[in-house]
């Protein structure tokens, strides 16, 4: 506060007020709008909508395979990143480029693409198809299309950390005659585990809300391979808007939380950073 | 001398790095998953966007795309991005001066609220706007009498992506901004410079590259949206689709022709993406570049 004082740069009456009026407008008063809808609702109204057995059975579908795309991504993520940041190869430039791809691309375009793959005569599927393997449809389909555009999280999390992380000390456990596995596992693992599981949360919290490439790859049968911001568009179309609002307090109310791990995850992590 | 010292620099170090390093197999096994991984879930999307788009020969692409639909689409996509974008351009410089120049209590916690759109599933944003704007909400019968459509219409679409778009010019400037700090900016003013001259000759070009950043960030997720899209808009072909809208109507058509046609689509999106990632590969070589030439006049 002091520092304001002698701040002489002038603009911050004009700055913030737009900033707090754009802010309002744009954001907090739509969002003000779907809760007091949704507190216009009575307790048993709202339980009885956000947990009716379809509604449950689309719950499960997003979460299961939100959870187990995160996962995936964990695993991968960390190879990925481990790969890109420890070792020289032909063509690891433009990877480290292309790791944004799922960022750029839109997610229409991503379920497209990863649909028509994975189908009976697309590049993959002609192989996988006969195995048994449908890619194009839930639940596996859903898995892929919230792996490819969670991908980025963990990798983008991990990446500085580990270039951050200090030799010496993987030095010191090789001249204390650790083996290499040993160094991981003891050494290497811990400090990275913060930054691996920051990534997988905000891989998960992406999934979570993700629709537009679900829509190509999901049959969309009620019970069996509906997702739950789907299962909002559906209700939306039945002019259902209060059964719509209950679903999305759903997933707002796990956005948050998750948002709320996350910070508690990013603190955990950067101790970790400062004390090593 | 320099080659010889570098020699011997590099054989210290590579004796340095013994024991801290995988044996070559495990290192080439550990590279070889990486790449059938990438391979797998990034280049073989991209391609196919392509292959797809040209399976009716070029002629049936150039043709879909400038069919009366996909054109209208292209349009609209254009004209929305060219609304949100420099709305949140010119919400990102005021945010960011704001935030990065004062001080100022609950500073946190307005951070954090410029974030929440992040952090918001695209169709609950999309619902958002249907519960104020929508027949049955809040504005519902006001609008209605005074004629006016915002759900269902342009004004609807535009809206939803400036919401889903809203963070993304702050988020790079606030950072930028904030590492520059103030000194520069009040020299300008100590020597007589006004407000504006001082942002438009100091501020604006010391964050030039962030900005241009958040506004390509912002320009791909503003045109490739779909979800918050999707929910306010009621897919009327011409009117209300915007390119990706257009890409899943395409699809949804039965014949081969149709979805080639969706893929041709796509793969401009494609492209803009492409584009998008070029430009920031090409900004983050410029600022390395940057940083290892002062470290290098720091140690010479």
């Amino acid at each position: 506060m002091a520092q304001k004082k002698f701040n002489v740069l002038p603009g911050f009456g004009l700055t913030m007020g737009f900033t707090l009026f754009y802010l309002s407008a744009i954001v907090l008063i739509p969002f003000a709008a779907l809760v007091i809808r949704t507190l216009e609702l009575s307790w048993a109204d709202f339980w009885r909508l956000a947990t009716t057995d379809r509604a449950l059975a689309a719950y499960r579908l997003t979460f299961g395979a939100s959870l187990i795309a995160a996962a995936a991504n964990a695993v991968f993520g960390t190879l990925l990143a481990w790969v890109l940041v420890r070792y020289e190869f032909p063509g690891r430039r433009f990877i480290d480029a292309m790791v944004d791809f799922p960022f750029a691309l839109p997610t229409a375009v991503a379920g497209l693409t990863l649909a028509n793959l994975f189908a009976a005569n697309g590049w993959l599927g002609k192989y996988l198809v006969p195995l048994g393997i449908k890619g194009a449809f839930p639940p596996l389909g859903v898995v892929i299309a919230l792996t490819f555009v969670g991908l980025p999280f963990v990798v983008r999390t991990l990446q500085p950390v580990l270039q951050n992380l200090e030799r010496e000390v993987e030095e010191a456990a090789a001249t204390l005659g650790a083996g290499r596995l040993r160094t991981f596992t003891t050494i290497i693992a811990p400090s990275l585990l913060p930054a691996v599981l920051t990534g997988l949360a905000l891989a998960f919290a992406r999934a979570i809300g993700e629709y537009g490439s679900i829509v190509f790859i999901s049959g969309n049968l009620p019970f069996k391979t509906e997702i739950a911001p789907y299962l909002i568009v559906i209700r939306l179309d039945e002019y259902d808007t209060t059964g719509a609002i209950a679903l999305a307090m759903v997933l707002l109310a796990c956005s948050f939380l998750l948002l709320g791990a996350i910070n508690l995850l990013e603190q955990w992590a950067s101790r970790f950073q400062s004390s090593s | 001398m320099t080659g010889i010292a570098a020699k011997q620099r590099r054989v210290a170090h590579r004796a340095s790095q013994r024991g801290t390093e995988e044996s070559p197999l495990a290192k080439w096994a550990l590279i070889t998953i990486a790449l059938a991984f990438c391979f797998v879930f990034l280049l073989l999307p991209l391609a196919n966007v392509f292959a797809q788009a040209l399976t009716q020969g070029w002629g049936y692409y150039c043709k879909s795309l400038v069919e009366p639909d996909s054109l209208a689409a292209i349009r609209l996509t254009l004209t929305v991005a060219a609304i949100s974008v420099p709305l949140n351009v010119l919400f990102g410089l005021a945010a960011a001066w704001a935030i990065a120049k004062f001080q100022f209590r609950g500073k946190t916690i307005l951070i954090t609220l410029i974030d929440l759109p992040f952090s918001v599933s695209p169709v609950v944003a999309g619902l958002m706007l249907v519960v104020l704007f929508g027949l049955q909400g809040f504005f519902g019968k006001w609008l209605d009498a005074h004629d006016i459509k915002i759900i269902f219409a342009v004004p609807g679409i535009v809206l939803a992506t400036v919401f889903i778009t809203f963070p993304f010019v702050a988020r790079e400037l606030i950072p930028v901004m904030q590492a520059t700090g103030t000194e520069q900016e009040q020299a300008a003013l100590t020597l007589g410079a006004n407000g504006w001259q001082t942002f438009w000759h100091v501020t604006l070009p010391s964050v030039k590259w962030g900005l241009i950043y958040g506004i390509i960030l912002c320009n791909a997720r503003a045109m490739g949206e779909f979800g918050a899209v999707s929910v306010v808009s009621r897919h009327i072909a011409g009117h209300t689709e915007t390119m990706p809208l257009r890409v899943q109507a395409l699809y949804e058509g039965t014949t081969a022709s149709s979805a080639a046609a969706a893929f041709a689509l796509a793969s401009l999106l494609a492209t803009l993406a492409l584009f998008t990632l070029g430009i920031k590969t090409f900004l983050e070589w410029k600022q390395e570049r940057a940083e290892r030439s002062i470290v290098g006049r720091v140690d010479g």
